[in-house]
């Protein structure tokens, strides 16, 4: 059944105050899902996390884990695992100890009790450190740790909150790579809090985008990063042009619509699209148009003047005035043609396919 | 200016803490001389006074009773002192801070006027002045001492961690025994030295509140009447001023280790 869903979110409020940190939420999380909550901070990511685990309680509608309903369930009686952010690896225990912290509890016999903590370890290639003091791990020893503590409770849902945001560059990369594959291997469901846009991409089947304590789209990672529903969802997500334009024709599910600089298009309408009188907006991420070299051409063309280049290694990036636009463009090439030595003032065409172009709200 | 100020202030220093130290020097140098009056020149080298220690049976039962009474403060004051350390650094309430002023005010307070109103209260209530009522009064005055050892092994204590024993399936009980106490066991150790030896050292409070017993600054205020017994009152108070600096150094070497383990569980240190 791998549709079923093993979180519901229903109507779920949080308010402090006045203030309202989650404010009326619904959301089904699929079973052996990894699912993203994306948003800056105080959209009401974290809340929504911690209420899954049962550390915070919603102050109205409700959350159901596997189809119970967790009114009133302490944290300790919940199905639900997290790696902390700051990784709460207790220091005092070593790292078997903390891998069995849990299972300690479940009053298991001792050969089993170690076989699956040596199993937990291995699984997150800590194989052999077990009797390692806490306090003598690096930051991604002591997350692997933290992973295994939860990995070997065998939870429903694994919740993991920034897990990543302490490490460096380089081995954060390589641990969204790492925590992929776990995922895909153990088959639960994992639920991720950031609010690194490349790390949800990369990692989830699906993400819900957040601001201020609503949940503004939920889709998967292409869907999110190529049709955002609004324009504060296309910012976050990455850099977009937004192009003003006109609706000519409103079809059912496209719309044509008059463009400044880029001519009619006709382009998908987004299922969360609101019409603002004849006025929309028209969105194209710099990437998705092309630098056209020499006498190559495209069905698609817009010209314009470089008016800046901005170098960074494997990119450039261009600003791009076109004629009978309101505002530059950002366009984002590769540097295998010379991208990076296009000098300023130079007339350049940029080719696009209109597929690339998404109408969406203001 | 500046000059002046170079070269005196070291000097000024140094004088200070002659006059601060030098008596308590001279305890244990009189407290192994021959005579019984201390002066100098030293007459010669004995230990005598301190073999005629635990012969005394006055002074035996002073010290048991001084034994006991440390003991039983510094459990009630430091099981208090848990209690209000946790709720300080855990939670936010109306009322923290005055709260918080009131329970260190005893350490301004004149203690001969806290001594003299329990005294009071001690008698209206109809209590007997016994070991219990000196008791009382001890974890009055060592509370300020044990709530600030104790808020400091509180604080930057990881509240994740508890959570963590939480969400592993551990209950509030559970977390509280396999964490926070383990956590906490510097401080907690630390707090109980710390009171124990305010405890021990502590006049005014027994010396109002004892009635009949005896503890042993009692013991040896008394015996201060005799000039024959000041020699075997110095090697006491040498026994107890030792006793004490050991008790105090090893609770500050914990409460160091305890805020150095808490401090540890922040985000890592890659």
């Amino acid at each position: 059944m791998p549709d079923r869903s093993m979180i519901e979110i229903r109507n779920v409020t949080r308010s402090y105050g006045t203030f309202k940190a989650l404010d009326d939420a619904n959301l089904a999380i699929r079973e052996g899902e990894f699912f993203s909550l994306l948003g800056p901070s105080g959209c009401g990511k974290t809340t929504l996390l911690r209420m899954i685990a049962g550390f915070d309680t919603p102050t109205s509608g409700s959350i159901l884990i596997d189809g119970q309903p967790m009114d009133g369930i302490p944290a300790n009686r919940r199905p639900t695992n997290m790696v902390f952010q700051s990784y709460a690896i207790f220091p005092h225990l070593n790292v078997e100890q903390n891998v069995a912290y849990g299972l300690k509890r479940m009053r298991l016999d001792a050969a089993e009790e170690k076989r699956r903590v040596d199993e937990a370890l291995a699984m997150v290639s800590l194989a052999g450190l077990g009797k390692r003091g806490a306090t003598e791990l690096s930051g991604g020893q002591r997350q692997r740790v933290a992973l295994a503590r939860a990995l070997v409770m065998r939870p429903k849902v694994l919740l993991l909150d920034e897990p990543l945001s302490a490490l460096d560059k380089k081995l954060r990369e390589q641990m969204q790579v790492e925590l992929r594959r776990l995922q895909q291997a153990v088959g639960i469901t994992f639920i991720l809090v950031t609010h690194d846009q490349y790390e949800a991409l990369a990692m989830s089947d699906r993400i819900a985008v957040m601001f201020g304590g609503k949940i503004a789209q939920v889709a998967a990672p292409k869907e999110i990063y190529q049709r955002p529903v609004n324009r504060q969802v296309a910012d976050f997500l990455g850099g977009m042009n937004f192009i003003k334009a006109e609706i000519v024709d409103d079809a059912g599910t496209s719309i044509v619509v008059d463009t400044l600089g880029f001519g009619r298009v006709k382009t998908d309408k987004p299922a969360a699209y609101v019409k603002n009188g004849s006025a929309a907006t028209i969105g194209i991420r710099p990437e998705r148009l092309r630098v056209l070299w020499d006498d190559a051409t495209a069905r698609h063309e817009v010209a314009g003047t470089v008016v800046e280049r901005h170098y960074f290694g494997e990119i450039t990036h261009l600003i791009v005035e076109v004629p009978g636009m309101d505002r530059p463009l950002s366009v984002t090439e590769t540097n295998d043609f010379g991208a990076d030595d296009l000098p300023l003032g130079a007339t350049i065409r940029l080719g696009y396919d209109p597929d690339a172009l998404v109408a969406m709200a203001d | 200016m500046k000059r002046l100020l170079d070269r005196w202030l070291p000097a000024y220093a140094a004088l200070y803490i002659v006059f601060l130290y030098l008596p308590v020097l001279l305890l244990p140098i009189f407290s192994i001389n021959t005579s019984a009056v201390p002066k100098f020149p030293l007459s010669g080298f004995t230990f005598k006074w301190y073999e005629e220690l635990p012969r005394t049976t006055a002074l035996l039962d002073a010290a048991w009773n001084s034994f006991i009474v440390g003991i039983a403060a510094s459990l009630l004051a430091t099981i208090l002192g848990i209690c209000a350390a946790r709720a300080i650094t855990r939670y936010r309430f109306p009322g923290r801070r005055p709260i918080n002023g009131l329970i260190m005010a005893p350490l301004i307070l004149p203690e001969i006027i806290v001594a003299v109103s329990m005294l009071l209260v001690l008698q209206r209530m109809g209590l007997g002045l016994t070991l219990f009522t000196v008791v009382l009064g001890h974890v009055l005055i060592c509370i300020p001492y044990s709530v600030t050892v104790l808020t400091s092994g509180f604080e930057g204590f990881d509240r994740s961690l508890e959570e963590a024993s939480a969400d592993l399936g551990e209950t509030a009980w559970g977390t509280f025994r396999r964490v926070t106490l383990p956590m906490m066991a510097p401080a907690i150790i630390s707090s109980l030295l710390v009171s124990f030896t305010i405890s021990l050292d502590d006049f005014i409070m027994a010396f109002f509140l004892a009635g009949t017993e005896t503890t042993l600054p009692i013991y040896i205020w008394g015996q201060l009447r005799f000039a024959a017994k000041l020699p075997s009152v110095l090697a006491l108070g040498t026994l107890l001023l030792v006793g004490s600096f050991i008790l105090l150094t090893i609770a500050e070497t914990l409460r160091r280790r305890a805020e150095r383990r808490t401090h540890l569980t922040g985000v890592a240190v890659a």
